[in-house]
């Protein structure tokens, strides 16, 4: 293994550990998530069925509000033990930690989803597995997508005042086009024929933007986390 | 030689502004639309002008945050506040002529949500500067950039569904009277915007030099 995956495991290693032992982040985003989903419920369902292809934009919204939190949480501990400084301060590259730290906000948002979307379907008869692979896709392309930006902010909002407010103001404006891409993707697929050309359209979309984000987090992230 | 510039600058645009209602109400009416068309001249100008206040901004982040230079970061915070200034022009002259010329305020367009998204993007900038305590001029510098690379995906992905905004296309094909009292218009726009960026750039220079004499005072 090179220095660089090495470093990328060791961090992903050291946040998965922490998780596990505590289950905090896992818990409570969790929770939030079927939260939200309750509230959009009682906002767009009429006579016991959802209201056109709400199903769709409710799955995301509720990915996005569950992301802003675990990114918010994954470096509040970081921030509360000092710990930050200890990484930025440790003798490997500032991309890895990057990585690293993407790597685990990313397996804490998939097993978010993982009771999220099959919660989704099953509440407002959505066919969310009915294209199973392409949905699989589309969830994967947009989680890479928010994370990315989104673990470049926190990271560096750590040091920042009113950071828990800053969050979601920076990065819902900037991460706008993940939520269309992969709302659209979704309604795409929930139409009843002739969606999956638009899907596929809309997955390249979301992989072309999850290039240019990673590139430019990794391109900034020494400048912005440099003090 | 920026100093000597502004003065005759400021005039010149003052001139051009005091100017710019008379040759608008010269210019012959559209066909179809009339009257309402003539807000056109201040909105699609203020367009262009928010274009240029947010390249300034971004070219100036990017070369903050790669330099770590001050006078990028002072034409970064000039141009990001002129484009949240000039945006809500935009913002406010667009729907007066939609409701009139399409029947609704607002509607879910490309260029509508783009320039919606960026103008979020630059009150974020403005918010993170503000708000975000010591050192946020590197964050507000992360956030302009990403900010300026979203721009074509939004207007990309938006176009996938549908359009009503007219085609940048319009232009070329003008009418006389029209073509030299639109493009009056861009130009007065384009020239108070840079005045803009000039007078907040001196002003944030002040304040840096402010804050570097407080600091000095206090060791």
């Amino acid at each position: 293994m090179t220095g660089f995956a090495r470093a990328v495991w060791v961090i992903t290693r050291k946040d998965l550990l922490v998780e596990a032992r505590t289950r905090e982040i896992f818990f409570t985003t969790a929770f939030f998530a079927l939260a939200c989903v309750l509230v959009f419920a009682f906002g767009f369902v009429q006579q016991g069925r959802a209201v056109g292809d709400v199903a769709a934009g409710i799955l995301w919204i509720a990915i996005a509000f569950s992301g802003t939190l675990a990114l918010g949480r994954a470096f509040e501990r970081e921030r509360h033990g000092e710990t930050l400084r200890a990484l930025l301060i440790a003798p490997i590259d500032r991309p890895a930690l990057y990585v690293g730290k993407l790597i685990g906000i990313l397996i804490l948002m998939a097993a978010v989803e993982v009771i999220v979307v099959p919660l989704v379907a099953l509440m407002f008869q959505a066919a969310l597995f009915d294209h199973a692979l392409l949905m699989l896709g589309l969830l994967a392309a947009g989680t890479v997508g928010f994370a990315a930006v989104g673990t470049l902010f926190a990271a560096m909002l750590v040091r920042a005042r009113s950071r828990d407010v800053m969050l979601p103001v920076l990065l819902y404006p900037i991460t706008v086009p993940v939520i269309i891409a992969g709302v659209r993707g979704t309604a795409a697929l929930l139409q009843p024929e002739g969606g999956v050309p638009m899907a596929r359209a809309w997955l390249a979309m979301l992989v072309f933007f999850d290039v240019v984000f990673i590139t430019l987090a990794l391109w900034t992230f020494e400048p912005v986390m440099t003090e | 030689m920026v100093k000597k510039l502004f003065v005759p600058l400021v005039v010149v645009g003052a001139a051009m502004f005091a100017y710019a209602p008379f040759m608008i109400l010269a210019a012959p009416y559209e066909s179809t639309m009339g009257l309402v068309q003539k807000i056109f001249y201040f909105h699609a100008s203020c367009g262009m002008a928010m274009f240029l206040a947010s390249f300034v901004s971004g070219v100036g982040s990017a070369a903050f945050l790669f330099t770590k230079k001050p006078w990028a970061d002072r034409w970064a915070v000039a141009g990001a506040e002129a484009t949240v200034i000039i945006g809500l022009l935009v913002l406010v002259t667009g729907p007066l002529w939609a409701h009139k010329a399409w029947g609704v305020w607002w509607t879910w367009d490309v260029r509508i949500t783009a320039t919606f998204v960026m103008w979020m993007t630059f009150n974020a900038y403005l918010l993170v500067r503000r708000y975000g305590g010591p050192g946020s001029e590197r964050l507000a510098a992360a956030v302009a950039l990403f900010g300026m690379a979203n721009v074509p995906f939004v207007y990309w992905s938006v176009n996938v569904w549908r359009t009503l905004h007219p085609k940048t296309s319009v232009i070329p094909t003008l009418q006389p009277g029209m073509r030299g009292t639109f493009w009056f218009c861009v130009c007065a726009f384009l020239l108070l915007t840079t005045v803009m960026v000039m007078l907040r750039s001196e002003l944030e220079k002040r304040r840096q030099e402010l804050d570097a004499l407080y600091l000095a005072a206090e060791d």
